[in-house]
């Protein structure tokens, strides 16, 4: 009976549901958001807009006689600096082994995402959290395991005497570098890869193979395409703090290989030299910041 | 089963013939010792509840899935272990499988593209599939923005673009609303005509199987139990599952007398019936628009029956189904709703009859 009842009125009231209810409906909902998000907002404010507004002060600053920085005399000899020879070919070098360890990342992590998105959901959980295992581990610890590894009487190299390859010491190469960044960032590929391969349909890959198509054809025209908001976000999560990288770099890297992670540690530490310090940190911010907006521009909205 | 009417299949080449096909998951066996041969040009159905098989013997003709024993031949070529893209055959997924990263038109032209096709015949073939199935100026919207019945289209113009020489249909129907579903089938029936392939479709919707095959297949626990026309199936199941699946019916537990005759539970007689071996429990399969109803004291001379009270009336507008209550059995009539003739009401005693054509022994 109440059902009956209940009827006429709900079509009075979505008869009053004009253009201005409904405009005035959604403010107020727009304005419980803002207040729900508002500690998130503080929170980015204070420890994330704050300290880069202080770095980009800092980058136009000048470096004074005694290591101090003296804010004044405002200047861009910290930019100019950034196009000098040295500090090129460590941003270019940078930037080559962040490419490659996202590339590695990106075939290593592909076919073992397929793999567990193709699993039974029990096989599922315990494979991720294999994945995440990892984590559970300090990471700095983790990078001096891999310089006992690649060392000198390390696993690598008897591998490759046993194999009669010679004697080959990967540590402090900038190989080790980069088996080291592929291995800590190799999580951060799986697990937003497997997101988005979980979700898609499995009987697309049938009818795909049904259509004529390869094996490598389905990944092409199917899996792929369909997988690339997984793609571009792992891709991001790998690139980003692979291009900042510090500590892999350190342990494992050599003197030859230093990188911007190091560089910038150098500027502020050993040269005192903040202004350019902050200045290549606040270029780095921006080459990521605006790879992410690249993200939610184009992979993050389709799909 | 219905020899002579196989005659056809075995003059030429069968479409696809299955020889003691078997498929087992772990120690699951989903499909036990198939033989069947589908001939060409024909609408085939295979019938069976969900969980029977149907779907997975389906899949290895489609390819997606491989037997574990047993020959699969298309078109006289073995082809138990071809990856999908290597067979002469495309599906309709159950759910369609549309990509929904593509228009209509990329969708349909996807399997040419993949055979290499000209560009030039893609375009004239895709515009040719488009209107076959009317979906002319849809072409360049996603499948997200369809209706149920539309991307049923698509998923057909996708599949026939290719011109493959055997459609493999996975519940086609399954996913629309009744009145679209019957619509469909029609159009399907059509369709098959006008295109002349092989369709092979699996359905758990018996009415669906009837209405649209030219041959049905019933498929229980991985065993196809009967291949036969529609008519032929509906009234000579060929066991008490069959019986009961398609359509509704009547089954009188029974026993085997003689060569040629069965008694029921009750002692009556029903001569000519049977060729089972003396003993054999059957069951006597009635359908209840083909059971008669009368007083007790006036059946006519040429039936059987027997007597019962009558529990209920159910009133269907075209047809009124009576329940009519044995000590050992529990009996429907349907009789058309026709003005005049025997109404009799609950409560009272009434005959239930039948003459000898219109009942099949079934093994129990």
């Amino acid at each position: 009976m109440t059902v009956v009842a209940d009827r006429p009125e709900r079509i009075e009231e979505a008869a009053v549901a004009t253009p201005e209810f409904e405009k005035a409906a959604e403010r107020a909902a727009s304005r419980r958001g803002f207040l729900l998000s508002l500690p998130a907002y503080a929170y980015l404010v204070l420890f994330f807009a704050v300290p880069l507004g202080i770095v980009m002060i800092y980058s136009f600053a000048t470096r004074n006689r005694f290591g101090g920085t003296d804010l004044s005399g405002w200047n861009l000899d910290a930019y100019r600096k950034l196009g000098e020879p040295i500090v090129r070919d460590i941003l270019f070098r940078s930037l080559w082994l962040a490419v490659l360890t996202t590339l590695i990342c990106l075939v290593v992590a592909y076919p073992f995402a397929y793999f567990i998105a193709t699993r039974t959901p029990l096989v599922r959980n315990l494979m991720l959290v294999f994945v995440m295992i990892p984590f559970w581990t300090n990471f700095l610890v983790r990078n001096y395991a891999w310089r006992v590894l690649l060392g000198n009487d390390g696993l690598f190299t008897n591998i490759s005497e046993a194999l009669g390859l010679g004697e080959r010491e990967l540590l402090f190469t900038t190989s080790a570098v980069v088996i080291g960044l592929v291995y800590g960032f190799l999580p951060f590929m799986v697990l937003p890869l497997y997101a988005s391969i979980e979700r898609i349909d499995l009987s697309l890959v049938e009818a795909s193979r049904d259509l004529y198509a390869s094996g490598f054809q389905t990944f092409r025209r199917v899996l792929l395409p369909l997988s690339m908001p997984g793609v571009i976000a792992g891709s991001i999560l790998v690139f980003v703090p692979s291009l900042g990288a510090y500590v892999t770099p350190e342990i494992l890297g050599g003197a030859k290989t230093t990188l911007l992670g190091s560089y910038i540690v150098t500027q502020f530490l050993t040269a005192r030299n903040w202004p350019v310090g902050a200045s290549l940190s606040f270029v780095l911010m921006t080459v990521m910041l605006v790879a992410t907006l690249v993200y939610f521009r184009t992979g993050g909205r389709n799909l | 089963m219905g020899d002579g009417e196989d005659d056809p299949v075995s003059d030429q080449t069968a479409a696809v013939e299955l020889s003691a096909i078997t498929k087992r998951f772990g120690s699951v066996v989903a499909v036990d010792n198939v033989d069947l041969e589908i001939a060409d040009g024909e609408f085939f159905a295979l019938l069976g509840p969900s969980g029977c098989g149907k779907t997975t013997t389906l899949r290895m003709i489609a390819g997606l899935e491989f037997p574990t024993e047993g020959s699969l031949k298309i078109f006289g070529n073995e082809a138990g272990t071809l990856p999908p893209n290597k067979r002469p055959v495309n599906t309709v997924f159950q759910d369609y499988a549309l990509f929904p990263h593509m228009t209509v038109e990329a969708n349909v032209a996807f399997g040419l593209k993949m055979q290499r096709v000209s560009k030039d015949e893609i375009a004239g073939r895709v515009l040719e599939a488009i209107s076959l199935v009317r979906l002319e100026g849809l072409e360049q919207r996603r499948s997200q923005q369809l209706s149920g019945g539309q991307r049923q289209r698509v998923a057909l113009a996708r599949a026939l673009v290719n011109r493959p020489k055997v459609l493999l249909l996975d519940e086609p129907l399954g996913a629309l609303d009744l009145k679209l579903r019957q619509e469909m089938q029609g159009e399907l029936k059509a369709l098959q005509r006008e295109v002349g392939i092989t369709f092979v479709f699996v359905t758990h919707d018996q009415e669906e199987a009837l209405t649209m095959a030219d041959r049905i297949g019933v498929m229980n626990e991985g065993e196809l139990l009967q291949v036969g026309t529609p008519a032929e199936i509906y009234e000579h199941p060929v066991n008490r599952f069959v019986a009961n699946f398609i359509g509704q019916t009547n089954l009188l537990d029974a026993s085997v007398v003689s060569n040629d005759t069965v008694c029921l539970a009750n002692g009556v007689h029903i001569p000519g019936h049977s060729d089972l071996p003396v003993g054999t429990r059957v069951a006597v399969c009635l359908r209840p628009e083909r059971a008669g109803m009368h007083p007790p004291d006036e059946v006519p001379a040429d039936h059987q029956s027997v007597v019962g009270r009558l529990e209920g009336v159910t009133y269907l507008g075209n047809a009124l189904v009576y329940t009519v209550v044995l000590d050992w059995v529990r009996l429907e009539v349907r009789r058309e709703n026709q003005p005049g003739g025997y109404r009799p009401y609950a409560g009272e005693e009434v005959a239930v009859s039948w003459t000898l054509d219109a009942v099949s022994v079934v093994r129990a």
